[in-house]
């Protein structure tokens, strides 16, 4: 069974004038379809504007589709009821790590979900050492989230998202305001998560790099689903996705270029290991 | 400058004061501050010497760290005590113009000073060794039968919690948006006192928007971890007194019986 | 024209345990009209310096020259400075604060003493040499896209009409369009204007494509300075550093090792592909 599913999912922002009346609407998403299994790497690209931090926003119910529906483990995020049994489905991470650290401390901080679900205190506790563990932030427990690295914020945001005990994790660009190494450090714990525990993971980010190990990738853009498919698939398309203004790392785009330049490559290089060997063996 | 305010800031520290019951450190802050304005003789602020003497010490937070937190109220101290300085009639000392100094004027100027700085120190103890959410957590039980009239005690403690995480972050932008704006040219220290305030404007409208945008995610985020309010809530650190809360409490209140003891007899 | 450093170290809170050294011994001369590139990881001291650079930051030790002159000196005026070193923060939206685009960008040339009209007239050359179109010059800055916002930004300190322009990581959160474009008006600006532009970025496939000069921080040090071919060729030291040099030059050296005599000085794509055609005998076309 599908984990998220959207049939026809369309937004329409609505701008409200002095007497509060919906004065004009803007459609921000459009004719989305999706089926995201469980345990699957998903990631969704695009540039700011197209579309994906509301998309991503249906995933966790705090936006409901102005038409069409989507399902976060077949739970019909339409039906009111059943909010906050979504949201403890598919925890959310967001792009600013200050703002959404609710804690002074940073095992409270991860607390704070289980705190609100009403999970017993020694559950809670078992739930806050388990996350804090699997993201690498044990040593930290302690400390205010004010003197972390913006990498260890948000390692620290989503120890208090899988303190929830989710299914799926849906992160809206986490990396954005990084450094290289918090962006490497963020990605780390998430692959891990992937991995060890079978999170469903659904980054939403406009680098391309972080990409390359999704299982599948889709490519939004004013506020369709443009591109859909492996990030080799996507990734072999480099006229494509630079008509979308999107970053294709430079190793795609040096192969992409030799082989514009007749070098017999394969579509869609990816590394620089898959470079070397087609070039030199 | 505005940094060093060391109420409101906790500094982690494993002491038998940072591991006593945040209700134990409130009522027994209050129950200090009750002290102070009881005591009233050379005796009395003896004894609230050696009490907020050794709650530092125990505390294990350094005396220097405290002493900075008293830097900014240096203004008003300095003010307070002045006025009680001049003000209070009595026998002449040391008088120069309209400025007369009294023996009264010194005495109270000093048990006022010496009540501020106490006061200071000692919520200032309380608030470096308790973390801002147990702080809270701490008021909401303590305040819990209010709820019955109706009083929104858990929201109220929620927005005081977050406050207290925002403030360091705010404090931080507020030095941002300055610097940005002197790069700019921008000038925050020359003029009279309407010229400063206009001038201020380029720093408080940027800090104002920036709080509403952290509010706004603050929110969501929120939302999104299933937060729905104070019903059906549970907690991960519950407020339990354990034996060392009742010996604090039982060493506060002996305190406090000394000092009325000694303000009725010496 | 140029800013000079000569030994500045600043140390915060000194003489206490919270004792730091945040620069340290740092002596740099950058001439009039160059494009350098400031990298280091987080904590390095990149920001301290380059706030040395405006006099926002007073040495502990040290001396900073801008045109030769000492700017800690009695009688300097700092505000003079300024208006000759702009400095454009991180985030610099964050600072936007008047009610349309057009008077936040005339904040700073009034700030310089400029009449209304002559600041008017700089602010809009500065937002067209952003590249925001007229129409949104009376608009409110909060309506605007993020990268219009920072653009904005950039503007207000641009009508200042600064020697050097000094950016910190001007394009930070923004996706690949909105940073080609601003890092494009800026090295139009730099050619153009002949200002000196300071960036300070995380993306080494950024400052290699449109720095001439590099310093590397380094737990408040200078590590290296040269220009980006010298400084990626040491790699490896970089990485010990928390840094990296850009993916293209990771993939040279992995094609020379694999016996493709490829230029491992190649640091851009367009160096990369003429390189290994050539390598493989293809020659350029």
């Amino acid at each position: 069974m599908e984990i998220i599913k959207a049939r026809n999912l369309k937004y329409d922002y609505l701008k409200y004038d002095d007497n509060g009346q919906a004065s004009e609407s803007y459609t921000a998403v459009e004719e989305i379809n999706l089926d995201i299994r469980p345990g699957q790497f998903i990631s969704i690209l695009g540039h700011n504007g197209s579309g994906k931090s509301t998309l991503a926003k249906h995933m966790n119910a705090l936006l409901i589709p102005t038409e069409g529906t989507i399902w976060v483990d077949e739970m019909d995020t339409a039906m009111e009821p059943e909010l906050w049994k979504i949201r403890q489905k598919a925890g959310m991470v967001f792009q600013n790590p200050d703002n959404q650290i609710i804690g002074t401390v940073v095992e409270e901080d991860v607390g704070f979900g289980p705190e609100n679900l009403g999970i017993p205190t020694e559950g809670i506790w078992s739930r806050v050492n388990k996350s804090l563990e699997a993201v690498g932030m044990t040593p930290f427990r302690h400390r205010s989230p004010n003197k972390l690295s913006g990498g260890q914020k948000q390692r620290v945001a989503i120890a208090g998202v899988m303190a929830m005990q989710p299914k799926c994790i849906i992160m809206d660009e986490p990396t954005a305001m990084l450094d290289p190494n918090g962006r490497k450090e963020v990605l780390e714990a998430v692959h891990e998560l992937n991995r060890k525990e079978g999170i469903t993971v659904i980054l939403i980010t406009h680098y391309m790099e972080e990409v390359i190990n999704s299982d599948r990738v889709f490519v939004m853009d004013q506020g369709h689903i443009v591109m859909q498919g492996t990030p080799r698939e996507i990734f072999s398309r480099v006229e494509e996705l630079k008509a979308y203004r999107l970053d294709v790392p430079q190793v795609t785009l040096l192969a992409y270029e030799l082989k514009k330049a007749g070098i017999p490559l394969p579509d869609g290089i990816l590394t620089t290991k898959e470079l070397v060997d087609a070039l030199c063996h | 400058m505005i940094r060093d305010i060391t109420i409101g800031q906790y500094y982690p520290a494993d002491s038998s004061l940072h591991r006593l019951d945040p209700r134990v450190k409130f009522i027994g802050t209050f129950l200090f501050l009750i002290s102070l304005f009881v005591a009233n003789s050379f005796w009395g602020y003896l004894l609230a010497t050696g009490f907020l003497g050794g709650i530092i010490f125990l505390s294990k937070v350094p005396v220097k760290f405290m002493v900075k937190g008293l830097k900014p109220l240096f203004i008003i101290l300095l003010i307070t005590v002045l006025f009680n300085l001049f003000l209070i009639p009595g026998k002449e000392l040391w008088s120069l113009g309209f400025l007369t100094i009294t023996v009264e004027g010194v005495q109270q100027a000093v048990k006022i000073g010496i009540r501020l700085i106490y006061l200071v120190m000692g919520s200032s103890v309380m608030t470096l060794t308790t973390t801002p959410n147990q702080l809270t957590d701490g008021l909401e039980r303590i305040l819990r039968p209010l709820n019955k009239i109706k009083v929104p005690v858990h929201e109220i403690s929620m927005m005081m919690s977050i406050a207290l995480r925002f403030i360091p972050i705010l404090m931080e932008e507020t030095d941002k948006i300055m610097k940005a704006q002197i790069a700019r040219g921008a000038d925050f220290e020359s003029g009279n006192l309407i010229k400063k305030a206009k001038n201020m404007i380029p720093l408080l409208v940027p800090l104002f928007i920036s709080a509403f945008r952290r509010a706004d995610d603050l929110a969501m985020a929120m939302e999104a971890r299933c937060y729905h309010g104070g019903d059906h809530r549970t907690q991960m650190k519950p407020l339990i007194y354990e034996r060392k809360d009742y010996v604090a409490y039982g060493i506060v209140f002996i305190y406090l019986a000394a000092d009325i003891l000694i303000r009725i007899f010496l | 024209m140029s800013l000079k450093l000569e030994h500045v170290t600043y140390t915060y809170n000194p003489g206490t345990a919270y004792e730091t050294h945040a620069l340290k011994d740092v002596s740099l001369e950058i001439p009039q009209g160059q494009f350098v590139g400031v990298i280091g990881h987080t904590g390095s001291g990149k920001s301290t310096l380059i706030q040395h650079f405006n006099g926002l930051m007073r040495p502990t030790s040290g001396t900073v020259y801008y045109n030769d002159e000492d700017i800690w000196q009695e009688g300097y005026s700092l505000k003079r400075l300024r208006s000759h070193v702009g400095l454009v923060f991180q985030y610099p939206e964050h600072q936007l604060f008047e009610a349309d685009v057009l008077s936040d960008v005339c904040f700073g040339p009034k700030n310089q003493g400029l009449s209304q009209e002559e600041a008017q007239e700089r602010a809009e050359t500065a937002l067209l040499q952003v590249g925001l179109k007229e129409k949104y010059f009376s608009s409110s800055p909060f309506e605007l896209s993020g990268g219009q916002k920072r653009r904005v930004a950039i503007a207000g300190v641009l009508a200042m009409e600064p020697d050097v322009l000094i950016l910190d990581e001007p394009t930070a959160g923004l996706d690949p369009k909105g940073r080609d474009e601003i890092l494009d008006q800026i090295a139009y600006l730099h050619q153009e204007r002949k200002i000196s532009v300071i960036l300070v970025s995380h993306s080494m496939e950024d400052i290699a494509r449109y720095v001439e000069r590099i310093l590397v921080m380094n737990q408040g040090k200078k590590a290296f300075d040269g220009t980006p071919k010298e400084v990626f060729a040491h790699y490896k030291e970089l990485e010990t550093m928390g840094l990296a040099a850009p993916q293209i030059t990771y993939i040279m050296h992995a094609l020379r090792e694999n016996g493709l005599a490829a230029d491992t000085s190649a640091i851009t794509v367009e160096e990369a592909r003429n390189s290994i055609l050539k390598a493989l005998g293809r020659g350029e076309k």
